[in-house]
């Protein structure tokens, strides 16, 4: 018997080890760091927003990341006419879907969609943004190492040039940009980090909150225990 | 008691059972006194059971069972989720005390399930109490299932169509009765309305059914206790068991202690990681529900991999009917087969504490197929992963069929006319 439960529990180890590896930089963490959100939302609003909607996201949610409404009017408001409205494209989906192949996916909470086991969902698209290369054979002229066969071309290739693949499937700058690598992937982590603040807005409050929640508790915790304490004093 | 309250009292006494009924659950009703770390759940259970309808009952006013696509392209159903998430106020702390909620449910049953199975609380004269929460769990189940495809995500939408499919595997019907489910030929609008009614009205209403008659029929037998014996059979004078308390007041503080430290763990799930690395919200689910787009790896929540494991651990047809049916029914009898406990084991003793060698290398080697099958269930299916699974199935499926033979010729120890332990699980 107890042979066949240590068989039983070395069989995992066997059983665990196959699957394919997704290799994931990891992304800079922007969590609070209001500079860069900010620089990331222009960023959004001026590449992004253009083909991807925020649909659930308001612009006036933007007030978060120390924006005021008239900065947020002034600067970011393109695609709507209110700051309480969401951010939406005015693209039409079945146009889109015609350019592109499949509709832009709105890119709310996309950083929660693109967490997997390898990694983050930012460090997902922090990888995606960097790896774009030239490829003939695509209809864009553009393709990407994380997301094979992309329908997206690369729309930051502006800012950080044309990359191209080797035979050893590393990918090298063959035209520089207009930013350096160093300050294009500082560029990309803000823009990553804004789609993580956007994720999930509410992120930064909910941890602040669970330690007072977490405090509060264990106040409790002493008091309902001392009261436990001096019923069960009478029980032997 | 002030002069006024006590004659409201009486008042309310002469026309309805308070005072008895108090009396009947609470201040007479004599728990035994030496409940350990395990008795904790079935409170807790009750508690998750709160949370889970109030906090439903506020995600209700928000979200909208509709599976059309808004102006932006998403189906309504999934952005107002986001909606909660985002716009309702607090309406992301309802949402994800629900969600965790759902796996906390499923921890605590889990829990309260085997110190049933420690103690031998199953058996005569408890028989009923196990069997109404038998169909507690199994309401439990359906309930989880039906509120996963709500949020209309791309595993709500593909682990429903799952599982739906696996009713066309039966002969004959099959096909009918899984496009009866549905309501559509395909997973659509019309199921995710059936499965909202069901989630919010049908299934709690049976679930609050029986755990009213779970908790009757336990008070009606009495608590079993970490050593399994009857603490009625010693009374005193006034007719009260000797190592019987109160369950109020003594029970209900000890139990108030225990919801603390569960709130406690349970805010640190809501507060800092609700997601749980995938395990509580699979983040496949933030993606919304495409028909035309099939997942490349379909898993359903933790809380039913092993299940799902056993489903897909049948691979060779019988009788020349599918795997896939026999993968079902196997699956089917894996969640039914606690039900038949009370009958299958045939000890002399009830408690672990008492039982002997082969017992307790069953029940651990049972306890280790359920996490290892648990844990397969999450991944993608390889021939290694499905031979493992094969074994711990058959070894799942052992512990119950061999039990009538191994339980009654298993060396017990002799147990004591009295409870041994104190409450603070110290052996005296």
């Amino acid at each position: 018997m107890k042979k066949f439960l240590i068989a039983i529990l070395l069989a995992p180890v066997l059983a665990f080890a196959s699957g394919v590896e997704l290799h994931l930089d990891h992304a800079p963490d922007r969590s609070g760091d209001k500079a860069a959100l900010q620089n990331g939302a222009k960023i959004f609003v001026n590449y992004c927003l253009n083909c991807h909607s925020a649909s659930y996201m308001r612009y006036s949610r933007l007030k978060d990341i120390g924006l005021t409404e008239q900065q947020i009017k002034d600067n970011l408001l393109f695609t709507a006419d209110k700051v309480g409205e969401p951010m939406s494209v005015a693209m039409r989906r079945a146009e889109a879907k015609q350019w592109f192949g499949v509709a832009p996916p709105d890119l709310t909470i996309i950083a929660r969609a693109r967490s997997s086991e390898f990694g983050s969902g930012a460090d997902w698209l922090y990888t995606y943004l960097r790896t774009f290369y030239r490829d003939e054979s695509r209809p864009t002229g553009w393709n990407n190492k994380v997301f094979a066969n992309v329908g997206m071309p690369h729309v930051l290739w502006e800012l950080q040039g044309e990359q191209i693949m080797g035979e050893d499937h590393e990918l090298t700058l063959a035209k520089p940009g207009k930013l350096k690598p160093e300050a294009y992937d500082d560029t990309v982590a803000d823009l990553v980090g804004f789609l993580q603040y956007m994720g999930e807005p509410v992120a930064e409050t909910r941890k602040s909150l669970g330690w007072i929640v977490l405090l509060f508790l264990g106040v409790l915790l002493v008091l309902t225990y001392a009261l436990k304490r001096e019923y069960w004093k009478d029980v032997h | 008691m002030s002069g006024h309250l006590k004659s409201l009292l009486g008042w309310v006494d002469e026309r309805f059972p308070l005072t008895a009924n108090w009396k009947a659950h609470l201040s007479e009703y004599y728990a035994p006194k030496n409940f350990n770390f395990w008795y904790f759940f079935g409170s807790l259970a009750l508690l998750v059971l709160v949370l889970q309808i109030v906090t439903g009952i506020f995600l209700v006013m928000h979200f909208k069972p509709d599976a059309s696509l808004n102006a932006a392209g998403v189906p309504v159903a999934f952005a107002s989720v986001e909606y909660i998430m985002r716009d309702v106020p607090w309406g992301w702390l309802i949402r994800y005390m629900h969600s965790t909620g759902a796996s906390a449910f499923f921890i605590v049953v889990y829990m309260h399930m085997f110190r049933g199975m420690l103690y031998g609380s199953y058996r005569k004269p408890r028989e009923l109490v196990w069997i109404f929460g038998m169909l507690i769990f199994l309401c439990l189940m359906a309930e989880a299932f039906f509120g996963y495809l709500l949020p209309w995500g791309q595993m709500s939408y593909w682990g429903a169509q799952v599982i739906v499919n696996l009713f066309s595997a039966i002969p004959f019907v099959g096909p009918d009765l899984s496009l009866w489910i549905r309501g559509d030929y395909v997973v659509g609008d019309a199921t995710l309305n059936r499965f909202f009614a069901f989630h919010v009205i049908a299934v709690p209403l049976v679930l609050l059914g029986l755990v009213a008659a779970h908790i009757l029929a336990l008070h009606e037998v009495g608590s079993n206790n970490p050593d399994g014996i009857e603490i009625k059979k010693k009374k005193n004078a006034q007719g009260i068991p000797l190592d019987g308390i109160p369950f109020h007041p003594y029970y209900t503080v000890k139990d108030i202690v225990g919801v603390v430290v569960f709130l406690m763990v349970f805010t640190v799930i809501v507060f800092f990681t609700p997601e749980v690395g995938g395990y509580f919200l699979e983040y496949n689910n933030f993606f919304p529900a495409n028909p035309l787009q099939t997942p490349p790896h379909i898993a359903p929540v933790w809380y039913f991999t092993p299940f799902y494991s056993i489903l897909r651990a049948v691979t060779y047809p019988l009788f020349g009917i599918d795997a896939k049916f026999w993968g079902v029914v196997a699956m089917g009898a894996s969640t039914l087969i606690f039900a038949f406990l009370p009958w299958l084991d045939r000890s002399p003793v009830k408690s672990i504490r008492y039982r002997g060698p082969i017992y307790k290398t069953f029940l651990a080697a049972f306890v280790i197929c359920f996490f290892i099958l648990g844990y397969l269930g999450v991944l993608p299916p390889t021939p290694a992963r499905t031979l493992v699974s094969q074994i711990c199935s058959v070894i799942y499926f052992a512990f119950f069929l061999l039990m009538p033979v191994y339980s009654r010729i298993d060396k017990c120890k002799p147990e004591p006319d009295r409870v041994t332990s104190s409450s603070h699980g110290v052996h005296k």
